[in-house]
């Protein structure tokens, strides 16, 4: 591991400032993924600015629905009464994710900017446009199992980690970030990027913003959601594939859907096709199984993944069966 | 008599960094970091760097330690401490053999750096007993049986107290998915199971 200054500042302005102020800097909070990329020397600070202690870690519900600090663990946020009762959906996904341990750790925030785990991108011996922007793509052509099935480049085939951001996905959340100069919000559907030619961005953040929330708007989902996550062991495993899915029903018709998918994208996937189909829709198999169809329509298998496409075809069905039953 | 020397290799790693910190500067910086170099001001910075002081709480005693900000809390824990119990099996946070809790929950020490645990309780293996008396979930361990070479106990039991304590333990499904962060490759997880239902009775 690269030598580095160490700095926890205790105010959110001076975090900002200090990351503006030095070279080379990067913010630290839960650890759980940046750590490891820094003994692989993936990722080198010269600066690292430990914003754990930042009061940036309320949740509180507002006029537009429930706003979480960005240094919300994420097992406080799971067993919150506001999220427990009211956006259950994004507690059934943060516990699908990690282990108590790792939960116990890791912020609303670092979930959202966590990396790939592509193995390729943590393999220092092998090439990764993401880590080292030029020297290929090993899994393109190599090892793939676990790659993308939808929205990959020539470039990187790298899928997003995450089960929360799926659920906030579906539920449209938003991210607040702050910098020196300004705060913005940012849509979530619009964060996270595809890889295009520039895989080492992940997501449209500029150098030195932090996530200071996330706002999830009010919703009608509470009574028909669900999260369902395919991997290869029982639990504490990334996804193959996961789908958050939600509905507002009334008098057996759809009134609204959302479908989103982990573990197929660069970013959470939002099914936007197959829930417009199903809106005006009766909550029948049938239409389930033809919104499933959609689901899957334009993906593009690798040479090892192609098992994906029918586990997320199967996967969506299954979420919304489940959901009935 | 020889000479009482002082700590050599530490010595040699200081003197490698200053090194390194000159020939890097040669190789990319204006003057002004050379001289810079040369007035051994990086060797101070160096030195700032390596070994700062902090106070923690461990096993109920507060400690002044130095550490140098790049040392995880299981490497000081382990390797400055002498606190062995805690084990290191990837180090990558995927096994839980370092599971230990700090202020009262439970993590992964090999994924903090101990100088982000500044003022923190943290309790190890080594604190769970009261005195000669074991905790109950250690005594249940041995009487159930839920380990065969050990390795991953201290983590297994310091999880175990943790999940009873969250009451994640209503039936042998809960008690596994909220102990999944815990591998062992011994497979002695239905003795596991039973000892932490025992406790959680």
């Amino acid at each position: 591991m690269k030598l580095f200054q160490y700095h926890r500042p205790t105010d959110t302005q001076s975090a900002l400032d200090l990351f503006q102020k030095n070279e080379g800097a990067q913010y630290i909070a839960g650890a759980t993924n940046l750590l490891d990329l820094m003994k692989k020397d993936i990722v080198a600070p010269d600066h690292l600015i430990d914003i754990s202690r930042l009061p940036l870690n309320s949740i509180q519900n507002g006029p537009l629905g429930v706003t979480i600090g960005a240094l919300a663990l994420n097992s406080d946020v799971a067993m919150h009464q506001i999220i427990t009762q009211q956006y259950p959906l994004v507690a059934q996904a943060l516990l699908a994710g990690a282990s108590p341990q790792l939960r116990n750790m890791a912020t609303v925030g670092g979930n959202i900017l966590q990396r790939t785990r592509c193995p390729y991108f943590y393999d220092i011996a092998m090439p990764c446009n993401k880590r080292q922007p030029g020297s290929g793509c090993g899994a393109k052509e190599g090892f793939n199992r676990m790659s993308a099935i939808f929205g990959a480049s020539d470039s990187c085939v790298a899928v997003h980690p995450s089960d929360l951001c799926v659920a906030l996905a579906a539920l449209d959340a938003t991210i607040t970030v702050k910098s020196a100069k300004q705060e913005r919000i940012i849509d979530f559907k619009d964060f996270h990027r595809l890889p295009g030619n520039t895989p080492e961005k992940d997501n449209i953040l500029e150098k030195g913003e932090l996530i200071t929330s996330i706002t999830i708007p009010k919703n009608n989902f509470t009574k028909f959601h669900n999260y369902m996550k395919v991997r290869d062991r029982a639990s504490y495993a990334f996804a193959l594939v996961s789908v958050a899915v939600a509905f507002e029903i009334k008098d057996s018709v759809i009134l609204d859907a959302r479908i989103a998918l982990g573990g197929v994208a660069h970013k959470p996937w939002r099914a936007y096709e197959a829930e417009a189909y199903l809106k005006g829709k009766s909550d029948s198999e049938n239409s389930f199984k033809a919104a499933a169809a959609l689901v899957v329509k334009e993906a593009k298998p690798l040479t090892h993944n192609a098992f994906k496409v029918k586990m997320a075809e199967q996967t969506v069905l299954a979420a919304m069966l489940a959901i009935f039953n | 008599m020889a000479k009482k020397n002082k700590n050599p290799l530490h010595t040699s790693r200081r003197t490698f960094f200053k090194q390194s910190a000159v020939l890097a500067a040669v190789a990319v910086t204006p003057s002004t970091v050379l001289e810079a170099a040369e007035n051994r001001t990086f060797d101070k910075a160096a030195y700032a760097l390596e070994q700062v002081p902090i106070t923690l709480s461990i096993n109920g005693k507060v400690q002044k330690v130095m550490v140098e900000p790049r040392v995880t809390l299981l490497d000081l824990l382990r390797e400055q401490l002498g606190l062995t119990g805690t084990k290191k099996g990837c180090d990558h946070g995927q096994c839980g053999a370092c599971t230990i809790h700090i202020d009262g929950r439970r993590v992964n020490s090999c994924l903090t750096l101990a100088i982000m645990q500044e003022g923190r309780e943290i309790t190890t293996i080594e604190g769970l007993a009261n005195g000669e008396e074991l905790h109950p979930m250690q005594a249940a361990f041995i009487k159930h049986d839920g380990l065969q070479c050990g390795y991953c106990t201290p983590g297994q039991i310091m999880s175990a107290v943790a999940c009873v304590n969250e009451g994640h333990t209503n039936n042998d499904f809960e008690i596994r998915e909220f102990m999944s962060g815990n591998l062992c490759r011994c497979g002695a997880y239905p003795n596991i199971v039973n000892a932490i239902k025992e406790v959680a009775q």
